[in-house]
């Protein structure tokens, strides 16, 4: 942990509202450059709507916040320029092949064409990827689909890097292998923030923040959040705080 | 049977819940029965028309009020010269330039026959010959004279030759091809395409209770429909049932299975919703909208259109339905289209619930 | 702007690549126009006509052969009776009844005339209307005969009339083929398929499937992302317009009476106003079923409120007025005007500016109606 690094995303009293339903609920907190901040909760918690007003997908209905220097409710344009994003939805062009997606989205964020080409092979290679080149992305393994996801949220080297539980529906070696790509952004100097429901994730993160019922119930280092709710693991933490939820997920 | 209601209630709910696609399935035909009986009509009226007049005296003068008088023609313009005509024809308002002679007067009161030139905008030549028929007409009658036959036409059934009577059977007909057919194939293949289709399949409930629960509110909608077309048409548009309501909605709800069993078939052979959607539009909307007999008369087509619309369902249906409701004719007029219809609704029913078996299999 | 060279590289590589485009644009032009011009025909031609002659004379039968001779009507075995020539009607065997009374020849030829009956199949008012007046007319013009001939004298009263004959002289499509007036009107309506449905399709199904998103969370201004969706489809519409031309040249003879470059200056402006369109349902619809289902309701009344079946000048007024917002009213007249007339842009400079006013308009509202921030 880095106590001491510059604060890249703030937010202070954050809410969103769909008519009568507060689906976020005055949330207030900072995360730190170089970070990895596990943002948890149970579905229907609220973790996607407030991640969709940091990335600039959603005004935020009170509150304020700030992320990569940029103010949510006015500059999503400027905050989009700094930051990659990763949904839980699959989300790259199936009909396109690996190189292409890549190169598409790094163009979209204002990469010059050879630049793209010198670095996309140095990524396959990297990846293992490079017999996939040209093969569509329809045609990949779930697994492989999203290590290229996260490769391509991260190609144009973001200051932060919004991960939707990116590891969904996958095998355990995978995730394991999808945290290796996660440790090395941050080596990068990319800060993460990741939401996930997989409580084993929890533990390789620098700090979580525990949502329930649209506000943060917890938020401190694994290990603290261990020692102060006297639990043996997160996943102890988390049914303790969870258990004290109103809403049921739909 | 629970789970199947289950089922359905969960299909109303997706429905319902879909407050823009809710209003466009039940205010579409409204919006379509008021536009094809108060616009879309083919009766020809107030065309414009320009005049050269040499003649120039006060026998021509008087002919030109007569065809400028009554609910045809629009004299919009004089012109001096017939070099102007073309051109303004190429502007494409005016339709029809009408040339007095100079000796024209001189001839009328003589026994030889004084002619009237007409130079005609002939594009559509529908409209042409029509236009013709109306100033051959006033011609004939100017001064009083007196055809040798009389001819004394009956309008048999629809006397005011109101368009609404022959286009709200062929309405209700396409409206319920739409939603029966094109809502229910897609409604499908997107739970095939999301993959929400394998999780309703690998529950122990029984896979076609599934596959009709979705085509339950399709139908319930539908019949919605053809009361709200039927109330629209016998009120604004005074369109008669002549026949037996009954029998109306029996002939209506064996094309609505139909349409369902059509839907279902195309739900078995398309994999995206795209090729769901191009095979409805271009499969059944087009053949129902243009070799059913809803806008064009199928005897005049060539012979293999009017094979062809032998297989379009719509036809039969279109075709009943008229005879039901403008001509008031019974069942002993009509089983044999009705007995044609129930095959090709058993038919499509039978090849889609078989297709979806050996899929599962 | 070379984020918009890198979309518009994506959009073409996806159109390429999709069968099912490729497909409609090599099956629409070809299947419409094949088929569309013979269905779509009032022309009326062999209408059935059931003949109840009671004079059994030589006029009679003179009147019978004049109208089994012309391509219009079709003799269906007529009956002996009124009655059962209407259940022929009613059986939609017949569609027309010209009952001949008895005396017909007589009364003509000492009267000098006399009355015939015809009842009409009125159910389609059109096919009613146009089948009684061109039986009518046949009659009008076996009576002038019989008095040209001699076979019937002038009768005195009305003898010093004259009467005024009417020389028709048709224009454009002097062999009034009614395919030749159907063509340019499906040329129009392949354009605002192409532009009208694909479009409507395509931007909801990047929502469906996820992909929106991930350009909505990226810097792309929303603006470049249209255009460079408008522009594939700009490139189709025209293409499409190029082959349907071929096959009207070829399958039906059609030769372009004005300039072709006018005809693409229009096609090309209203392809971007349509498909304008069609990005406007599509950023406003959540799923493809329904933006197809508000694409289809709306292409419905922009066909059958332009003219392309039915004359727009035989609407009522406050229809008329209605067809004013339709830019497909202003393309199928111009297509018209130019292929069948030869019209040239200077004659149809009112129509331009509409259809460029539609293309801004539709295009604006797509992109404001785009909100990348949901």
């Amino acid at each position: 942990m880095t106590p001491d690094m510059p604060a890249v995303i703030q937010v202070e009293n954050l809410t969103k509202r769909f008519g009568d339903f507060t689906a976020v609920d005055h949330i207030s907190f900072e995360v730190r450059k170089g970070e990895i901040f596990g943002f948890l909760g149970a579905n229907g918690a609220g973790k996607t709507t407030a991640m969709r007003m940091l990335c600039g997908l959603s005004h935020p209905t009170e509150g304020h916040g700030t992320v990569a220097g940029f103010d949510i409710a006015r500059q999503q344009e400027a905050i989009k320029k700094n930051i990659g994003y990763m949904s839980q939805k699959f989300s790259l062009y199936n009909d396109l092949k690996v190189w292409e997606n890549i190169r598409l989205f790094a163009g979209i964020y204002g990469m010059k064409p050879k630049q793209i080409a010198a670095k996309t092979d140095a990524l396959l290679k990297r990846l293992g990827f490079m017999a996939e080149k040209n093969t569509f992305v329809e045609k990949l393994p779930l697994g492989w689909k999203q290590k290229l996801a996260f490769s391509v949220a991260i190609f144009h080297e973001p200051q932060i890097v919004f991960l939707d539980e990116p590891t969904g529906g996958v095998d355990p070696i995978t995730r394991r292998q999808f945290w290796e790509l996660i440790y090395e952004a941050v080596e990068q100097g990319i800060t993460v923030f990741v939401t996930t429901h997989y409580m084993d994730e929890a533990e390789y993160c620098d700090r979580v923040s525990i949502m329930v019922d649209g506000r943060i119930e917890a938020l401190d280092s694994p290990r603290e959040l261990k020692q102060q709710m006297n639990a043996r693991s997160m996943d102890e933490v988390f049914r303790q705080l969870a258990r004290k939820a109103q809403r049921s997920a739909d | 049977m629970k789970q199947f209601w289950a089922f359905v209630k969960k299909e109303f709910l997706h429905i319902f819940r879909d407050r823009q696609t809710i209003l466009i399935l039940l205010l579409m035909p409204v919006v379509q029965v008021l536009l094809f009986g108060f616009a879309i009509t083919t009766d020809i009226q107030n065309t414009s028309v320009v005049v050269l007049d040499e003649c120039k005296t006060a026998e021509s003068r008087a002919l030109l009020n007569e065809i400028g008088s009554g609910r045809y023609f629009d004299i919009v313009q004089y012109i001096e010269s017939d070099r102007d005509i073309d051109a303004i024809f190429k502007k494409g308002k005016v339709k029809i330039a009408i040339v007095i002679p100079q000796d024209w007067s001189r001839l009328t009161g003589s026994y030889q026959e004084a002619p009237l030139q007409l130079i005609i905008d002939a594009s559509n030549p529908n409209e042409a010959s029509i236009l013709t028929g109306y100033l051959q007409s006033i011609a004939a009658q100017f001064g009083g004279a007196e055809p040798l036959i009389n001819v004394e036409t009956r309008m048999l059934y629809n006397p005011q030759l109101k368009s609404a009577y022959t286009f709200v059977p062929g309405v209700i007909g396409l409206v319920l091809m739409l939603i029966c057919t094109l809502m229910t194939s897609v409604s499908i293949v997107r739970e095939k395409e999301t993959g929400t289709m394998e999780v309703l399949l690998v529950s122990p409930s029984k896979p076609l209770y599934i596959i009709f629960s979705k085509t339950i509110p399709y139908f319930v909608i539908a019949l919605i429909n053809i009361v709200t077309i039927i109330l629209l048409s016998m009120f604004v548009f005074g369109v008669p049932i002549r026949g037996s309501i009954a029998l109306l909605f029996g002939v209506s709800i064996t094309y609505i299975f139909a349409s369902l069993g059509l839907g279902l078939l195309i739900s078995t052979i398309s994999q995206t919703q795209q090729i769901a959607m191009i095979i409805s539009l271009m499969g059944l909307m087009l053949p129902t909208v243009l070799l059913a007999g809803l806008l064009f008369p199928i005897e005049n087509m060539p012979l293999p259109l009017q094979w062809f619309s032998t297989i379009v369902p719509a036809t039969w249906f279109i075709d009943m339905t008229k005879a039901i409701m403008i001509k008031g004719l019974g069942i002993g007029l009509i089983w044999k289209q009705w007995l044609i219809l129930l095959g090709m609704t058993v038919l499509f029913i039978g090849i889609s619930v078989k297709r979806f078996k050996i899929r599962l299999s | 702007m070379r984020t918009f060279l890198f979309l518009l590289e994506k959009e073409f590589k996806q159109i390429l690549r999709n069968r099912i485009i490729l497909a409609m644009i090599i099956a629409l032009p070809t299947i419409q126009l094949a088929i569309l011009p013979h269905a779509a025909t009032y022309e009326i031609r062999h209408i059935n006509l059931a003949v109840v002659d009671n004079d059994h004379s030589t006029f009679s039968s003179k009147l019978t052969g004049k109208l089994s001779a012309s391509r219009y009507f079709n003799l269906v075995s007529a009956g002996t009776s009124y009655e059962e020539a209407l259940a022929l009607v009613e059986d939609g065997v017949a569609h027309l009844i010209l009952e001949i009374p008895p005396h017909f020849e007589k009364e003509l030829r000492l009267l000098g005339k006399t009355q015939l009956m015809i009842a009409v199949d009125a159910v389609d008012g059109t096919m009613g209307s146009i089948g009684s007046s061109y039986l009518n007319q046949i009659i009008q013009d076996f009576s002038m005969r019989l008095l040209a001939d001699g076979e019937i004298a002038y009768p005195t009263e009305i003898g010093l009339q004259t009467r005024t004959e009417v020389i028709p002289q048709y224009r454009y499509n002097t062999q009034l083929d009614y395919k030749t007036y159907m063509v340019p009107g499906i040329l129009v309506m392949l354009l605002t398929l192409v532009g009208g449905i694909l479009a409507a399709l395509n931007i909801v199904s990047e929502k469906e499937q996820g992909t929106l998103e991930q350009i909505n969370v990226s810097p792309a201004p929303k603006q470049f992302y249209l255009l460079a969706k408008v522009i594939p489809f700009w490139i189709i519409g025209l293409l499409t317009l190029g082959i349907g031309l071929l096959i009207a040249r070829f399958m039906y003879g059609i030769v372009l009476a004005g300039s072709l470059l006018t005809l693409y200056a229009f096609a090309a402006v209203y392809v971007v106003a349509f498909t304008g369109f069609g990005l406007l349902i599509s950023v406003s619809s959540k799923t493809q079923q329904q933006s197809m289902f508000i694409a289809f309701f709306f292409l419905l009344i922009f066909f059958l409120m332009g003219g392309l079946f039915t004359p727009i000048s035989s609407m009522p007024y406050w229809a008329q007025v209605i067809t004013w917002f339709n830019p497909t009213a202003y393309l199928i007249d111009v297509v018209r005007l130019i292929v069948m007339k030869g019209s040239g842009f200077a004659d149809l400079l009112p129509q331009f500016f509409c259809i460029c006013g539609f293309a801004v308009v539709f295009n604006v509202w797509a992109i404001f109606g785009y909100d990348k921030t949901a």
